[in-house]
């Protein structure tokens, strides 16, 4: 826990409009031939931003590093960097390193060789190069693989060259294009706790691109939820995952009930009726919503309890049968029929031992939640 | 090894038969003692030592070899640039036709080609020689070199050269420290090709060469149509000789280094 009197400094550059930004993507369009890859797209992202771009494959992500990098020209749209607009600088000339998704390690150099590559082509003096390779070698943990070629070392020590490589220039932007994607569970998620280490260290921003969205949760202090070349939501973490904005954004993070009706306002929010003769759903929302407007409701499993007499202290229940029971170790995922046909999942923490488990299949339960719990969504 | 059926070690014998025999009975022939080149008459080395003597003959090889190098060198040059471009310009306008007229000569006729050039090296020099034969040859062993480095640089991953790129190397820098020493194998082989390609070319030399700039192929030739001369043989077995112990050097150092790379692999994995 931290310290009640310390108040932490909160890293939020984007709530403070005073503050300017590293990047800015200003309306940007790329088609290739007629396909639109990335689609009329604004975003501004911040110094020392860690920040991660999340979506389906195909969606765009690469393509708009790539247009970060300089090795794409935008089809329409400016983009800025510091305030200047970068596309018509080279590759060569940006400030803008890049951890290519396929480590792009030159196969006829040495570790050492590698990390000092862009080192050699910068202003940097011939005699700090090798104190810079050195450091990079340290902070990587490479030191007795610099005599190496790459084809002599395993993925995970690639992987970190690739990293070394990219991070020597002090770049002002260091763009990662899935840089995890090849590693096992375990070094992955070693790699990402490194990654945030040293972008701590280092004060680089951070772009990364990821298909997987822990690894999107784990490192980022903003995620862009994208699709078909659009952004669909940029929040934090806990706001995409708390607070999606449309149900593609909420059911493409974690786990989620998605449960449709048709909305009655009362007080602070609406009752939503999903099915005849099942009592209402009471949720808040902020959102203006008219009598009988179609409402989609998400919740996730872990703010359901499943108890066999309703929890009176929560506003919403709902009667099921337990149809399939997932045990994952620290939790349990019951899931549920209600009377209605709706199906739905709720999870609880095994906080006893499996054996003493209170439900089993064909269960009656009854499931409770409160009136905050989940969220309101039009789209 | 499974056993070849007696179809197909009947196929090979014969193909292979097909290919070797002539080359065999010339080089036995090279040691044979007697003066008629079609009897046998015990064995002897006289002919390569009259071929040592023969200053006809070490002047045209000596020719020959100074015209190889120097075409080998400038059509890997231009056949490698023009890969490269080919391969990494993108849609350039008019790629299809540059793509077209580079590899024209590869089905062009040696004829047709050693015409068109004897006409062009008329207007443009006074004289014809060992210039005009090395950029004829140049000419026609570039699409070659073109063929071979373009399929490497097909297969070469051009992340590579992004990543220079986007550590502050040129385009210029990018080709020569990072592209080229990858595909310093299909450079190689583009200029082992182009140099053979040079040393046995006879139709296009012919049409190309003049005073003082006769090829061995030419010298051979006129020679064999006065009557074929032993120390001719003589010759074409230390070529034979040359060519094959370049081929097993080549074969067995690239051999090596697979197997060298293989065990890397492993150790590297293992150590993981
Ligand atoms: N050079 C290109 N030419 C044509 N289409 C491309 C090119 N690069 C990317 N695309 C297309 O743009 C879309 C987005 O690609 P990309 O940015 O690589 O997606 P992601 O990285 O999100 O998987 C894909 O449909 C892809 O086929
Ligand atoms: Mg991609």
């Amino acid at each position: 826990m931290a310290q009640p009197h310390k108040t932490p400094v909160v890293f939020a550059p984007w709530e403070n409009p005073t503050e300017k930004p590293l990047i800015e993507f200003k309306g940007v369009t790329k088609r290739f031939g007629d396909f639109t890859a990335i689609d009329n797209l604004t975003l501004n992202i911040y110094q020392r931003e860690f920040f991660a771009l999340l979506g389906p494959s195909g969606c765009g992500k690469t393509t708009l590093m790539r247009m970060l990098a300089g090795f794409e020209d935008p089809t329409e749209g400016a983009i800025l960097l510091g305030g200047q607009d970068i596309v018509p600088v080279p590759p060569n000339k940006r400030p803008v390193n890049m951890m290519f998704q396929s480590y792009a390690l030159f196969p006829h150099l040495s570790v050492w060789d590698n990390i000092a590559f862009g080192l050699r082509r910068s202003d940097m003096p011939r005699d700090q190069i090798g104190e810079r390779v050195q450091e990079m070698l340290r902070l990587t943990r490479l030191e007795s693989f610099a005599k190496r070629k790459p084809h002599q070392i395993s993925g995970g020590q690639r992987q970190r060259v690739a990293l070394a490589r990219s991070l020597a220039k002090a770049p002002r932007l260091l763009l990662l294009d899935e840089p995890l994607g090849a590693l096992d569970k375990k070094l992955r998620n070693e790699t990402q706790f490194e990654l945030m280490d040293i972008q701590e260290k280092t004060g680089t921003t951070f772009v990364i691109v990821t298909h997987d969205q822990e690894e999107a949760m784990t490192v980022a202090s903003r995620i862009a939820v994208m699709d078909h070349g659009k952004l669909i939501q940029v929040d934090t973490p806990a706001g995409i995952y708390e607070a999606p904005n449309s149900v593609y954004v909420a059911d493409f993070i974690g786990d989620v009930n998605i449960i449709e009706g048709n909305a009655k306002r009362i007080e602070g929010g609406i009752e939503i009726h999903y099915a005849e003769g099942a009592a209402p759903i009471r949720a808040m929302t902020d959102l203006d919503i008219a009598d009988g407007q179609r409402v989609s409701y998400a919740i996730r499993p872990e703010k359901i309890a499943v108890s066999s007499e309703p929890l009176t202290d929560r506003a919403n229940h709902a009667r099921g049968k337990i149809i399939d029971i997932g045990y994952l170790g620290h939790l349990s995922s019951y899931f549920v029929t209600l009377g209605n046909g709706q199906k739905v999942e709720a999870s609880m923490t095994n906080a006893r031992r499996l054996s003493r488990r209170d439900f089993t299949w064909d269960d009656q339960v009854c499931l409770s939640w409160t009136d905050t719990a989940g969220v309101v969504l039009t789209r | 090894m499974k056993k070849l059926s007696w179809f197909n070690a009947t196929s090979l014998t014969l193909g292979f038969a097909f290919l070797y025999i002539p080359m065999i009975i010339l080089v036995v022939f090279s040691f044979n003692g007697g003066r008629n080149v079609a009897i046998w008459g015990g064995f002897s080395t006289k002919w390569y030592g009259e071929l040592f003597n023969d200053e006809k003959f070490l002047n045209a090889a000596f020719i020959t070899l100074r015209v190889a190098l120097a075409t080998a060198t400038l059509a890997t040059i231009l056949g490698t640039i023009a890969a490269y471009v080919l391969v990494r310009g993108g849609r350039f306008y008019g790629r299809s036709l540059f793509a077209g007229m580079t590899y024209a000569p590869l089905v062009m006729p040696d004829v047709i080609l050693g015409l068109s050039l004897l006409l062009l090296f008329k207007v443009m020099f006074s004289q014809s020689g060992m210039l005009t034969v090395i950029l004829a040859h140049t000419t026609f062993t570039m699409c070659y070199v073109s063929v071979v480095v373009s399929s490497r640089l097909v297969s070469f991953d051009k992340s590579l050269e992004e990543a220079a790129s986007d550590l502050g190397a040129s385009a210029f820098d990018t080709f020569i420290s990072v592209t080229l020493p990858n595909i310093a194998p299909a450079v190689i082989s583009g200029w082992l090709l182009a140099f053979t390609l040079s040393l046995d070319d006879l139709v296009i030399a012919s049409f190309t060469t003049g005073p003082g700039a006769t090829t061995l192929p030419i010298e051979i030739f006129s020679e064999v149509r006065r009557g074929v001369k032993p120390q001719i043989n003589a010759l074409s077995t230390i070529m034979i000789g040359i060519v094959t112990v370049g081929v097993l050097i080549f074969s067995i150092l690239s051999k090596r280094q697979i197997a060298q790379r293989l065990r890397d692999e492993k150790r590297a994995e293992a150590s993981a």
